[in-house]
């Protein structure tokens, strides 16, 4: 399992840019890094007591020659809770840079928005199962297989990102975690992924000291939803990644001693949007307000208050099967970030809170992390998780674990 | 009589008006050290050493361009090499005089830029000695200049100006700066705290022309307390290269371009 997956249009890019990088400047680095998550309340579904437990080893190459750049980090890592060897290319792309306008091809990671683990326009795959099991931030976002144009006229700057291919948030593996699930009796279970790419465009630009921006995506829910084949004696059940646009706008600037985030986006349910189908998700708007300031040397503390609305709550209700767990009309969420460096900013110290207030779900994140040597860092930290069964964090209650991540970079 | 007063005010006149005030001084001495030429490029190692002598390094390309005249809007952009879990951050700074900086980071580790608030200018400047203000310059409204005297640090003669802040919540008592009177240069500081005990010095240890710019091109900054210092190199240093407006933006922050922070 877990080859190096290199697309045959990757490879080209190599290929073309192997006698350029020959010519190039060229920065060779890696890491070596250790990651264990232990369980504090139960073992997994699986039988095990680590959440997480692996060694892991990047290489990254990153070579540039005029306007070109060619970056790749691939990583090795070996599973020791059954997964065994694994490799991933976690990114792999060419760049070209003109005067007014670049290109980026290959295996890319891109963030759109100003959400801190709360997405409104960050419409690009996440690993969801990183976070909850205690693995380094960056492990949060996946790369997807694309094409980024940029252009920067005068006017505003464009971001393009096309896929030819979709690629799917990762879910919490259900041998790891206690994922709640309406029909645990229907083993038979069938994965379809869309056979189309997706296009986003991101239009950005400063007014009046703020950084503005609009976004538009068409593409697909990156978590699957479940149809099963029949309501009333069902023997299979197909997760499949139902049709999405987005249109969404973002505003952030500075306001009072601190900065202000304003994000908004209307989710289009394109697959059901009259909204009666209980297995595709409602058309939504999701509205988030963020606040960050510093309070004092070395400290920073933000608030985030987020909420989505469902648009056809009442067809919503009407086609929901008896038994299904029912959504709110409107969820809100609060959370609080507090972070706080020592020791000429080697040691820091951070916390995330959550709290969804409809549901009462939580989510509890504190760690502290060390720099030993300016090579040497390593980080312990907590996953706290609460709330109703079904909910988004309430169902992974038994799954709190402590973490400690290690890492060598040279 | 009345003629004899006008006569002594005439006589005094022009020396009022040779003799140079503290806050000329001062702000002869940060458009000298911080705004010399359009723009301005170093590549900037930091050495963050502890008492027992143990050294942490920051090595950076920090690139500056002013919008116009001295004490005036600038910009800056840095990026960072080292340490490694920094490597290819970006950093980016538009300073208003009398008002809050805008800042903004790029964290490769997510792809993600933000901005970040910006009113903690007596915060550590990457875990250095120096704090933000000392690196981009304190508002001189903020503070009462005074010359003291006047003083040779090395064969350099300098000014001696004593700088206290003017609201309360400053977190130091006052300051005193050793400016040279021939570029105006910062030569050394301490700051002294609230209770008048000295805390930090800053020393310029070597400066040099550039293209003609009398330069700091290494510096210390001690913190007398604790024994904690923090050395900076400007390994290479220089102005005017012509650096566009359009280099200070979200593009480059992500992808900043190789030609400008090698």
């Amino acid at each position: 399992m877990g080859r190096l997956r290199l697309r045959p249009a990757a490879l080209w890019l190599v290929v073309l840019c192997a006698p350029l990088a020959a010519r190039a400047e060229v920065a060779l680095s890696s890491f070596l890094q250790q990651n264990t998550a232990v369980n504090t309340v139960t073992a997994n579904p699986g039988g095990r007591h680590y959440k997480w437990l692996e060694e892991r080893a990047q290489l990254k190459l990153d070579a540039t020659g005029g306007a070109w750049r060619l970056l790749a980090k691939g990583d090795f890592a070996y599973d020791h809770l059954g997964r065994g060897e694994q490799s991933e290319l976690r990114e792999g792309y060419v760049d070209y840079a003109a005067d007014n306008w670049d290109l980026r091809a290959g295996r890319q990671i891109i963030t759109w928005g100003h959400g801190d683990l709360v997405f409104v326009n960050d419409v690009f795959p996440k690993d969801h199962e990183a976070l909850f099991a205690g693995r380094p931030l960056e492990y949060l976002k996946r790369g997807i297989d694309a094409v980024k144009l940029g252009a920067y006229p005068e006017l505003a700057s464009f971001e393009l990102v096309a896929a030819p291919r979709f690629r799917e948030s990762r879910v919490p593996d259900s041998r790891r975690f206690h994922v709640f699930d309406p029909m645990p009796a229907v083993t038979n279970r069938e994965t379809l992924k869309p056979g189309q790419g997706d296009v986003g465009l991101r239009m950005y630009r400063d007014i009046a000291g703020y950084d503005a921006a609009l976004y538009l995506y068409r593409g697909f829910q990156r978590t699957p939803s479940m149809r099963p084949d029949s309501m009333t004696a069902p023997t299979k059940v197909t997760l499949f990644h139902p049709k999405l646009s987005v249109y969404g706008a973002s505003v952030s600037g500075r306001a009072g001693d601190g900065v202000l985030s304003l994000e908004g986006a209307y989710y289009d349910s394109r697959q059901d949007r009259e909204g009666t189908d209980f297995a595709v998700p409602n058309s939504q708007t999701r509205l988030l307000a963020g606040y960050q300031f510093q309070p004092g040397e070395d400290l920073s503390l933000s608030f985030q208050y987020y909420t989505e609305y469902m648009h056809d709550y009442g067809a919503y209700r009407a086609g929901l099967p008896a038994g299904f767990p029912v959504d709110k009309r409107w969820s809100h969420t609060v959370t609080v970030r507090v972070t706080q460096l020592f020791l000429h900013q080697t040691l820091r110290f951070s916390a995330f809170i959550l709290r969804n207030t409809s549901t009462s779900d939580y989510f509890v994140n504190p760690e502290l992390r060390y720099s030993f040597t300016d090579k040497v860092w390593g980080a312990i930290g907590v996953n706290l998780f609460g709330g109703k069964p079904w909910g988004q964090f309430g169902q992974l209650s038994p799954d709190d674990n402590v973490y400690l991540q290690v890492r060598y970079e040279f | 009589m009345k003629r004899c007063w006008l006569w002594m005010i005439a006589a005094l006149l022009p020396l009022q008006a040779l003799a140079i005030s503290g806050e000329e001084v001062m702000k002869k001495s940060q458009g000298a050290f911080l705004y010399p030429g359009k723009d301005f490029k170093a590549r900037v190692v930091m050495k963050l050493i502890n008492k027992d002598g143990q050294a942490r390094v920051r090595e950076l390309t920090l690139l500056r361009k002013n919008a116009g005249e001295a004490l005036g809007e600038q910009k800056y952009f840095m990026y960072f090499f080292q340490p490694a879990d920094v490597k290819d951050m970006t950093f980016m700074i538009n300073k208003y005089p009398a008002k809050d900086d805008d800042r903004w980071m790029f964290i490769p580790a997510i792809n993600m830029v933000k901005r970040i608030a910006a009113q903690d200018k007596r915060s550590s400047f990457v875990g250095s000695d120096f704090t933000y203000e000392d690196v981009s310059g304190r508002d001189i409204e903020d503070d009462n200049h005074v010359i003291e005297r006047e003083e040779k640090v090395g064969n350099r003669d300098c000014y001696v100006v004593k700088s206290t802040p003017k609201g309360t919540d400053a977190d130091f008592g006052h300051k005193t700066t050793w400016v040279d009177k021939a570029n105006f240069l910062p030569l050394k500081e301490e700051q002294y705290d609230k209770r008048g005990a000295r805390y930090k010095q800053f020393t310029a240890d070597e400066v040099a022309d550039v293209k003609g710019l009398p330069t700091v091109l290494r510096r210390t900054m001690k913190n007398l307390q604790t024994g904690h210092r923090t050395e900076v190199a400007y390994v290479k240093a220089d102005y005017d290269l012509g650096l566009e407006d359009s280099l200070f933006s979200e593009r480059f922050l992500r992808q900043p371009p190789r030609k400008w922070v090698d």
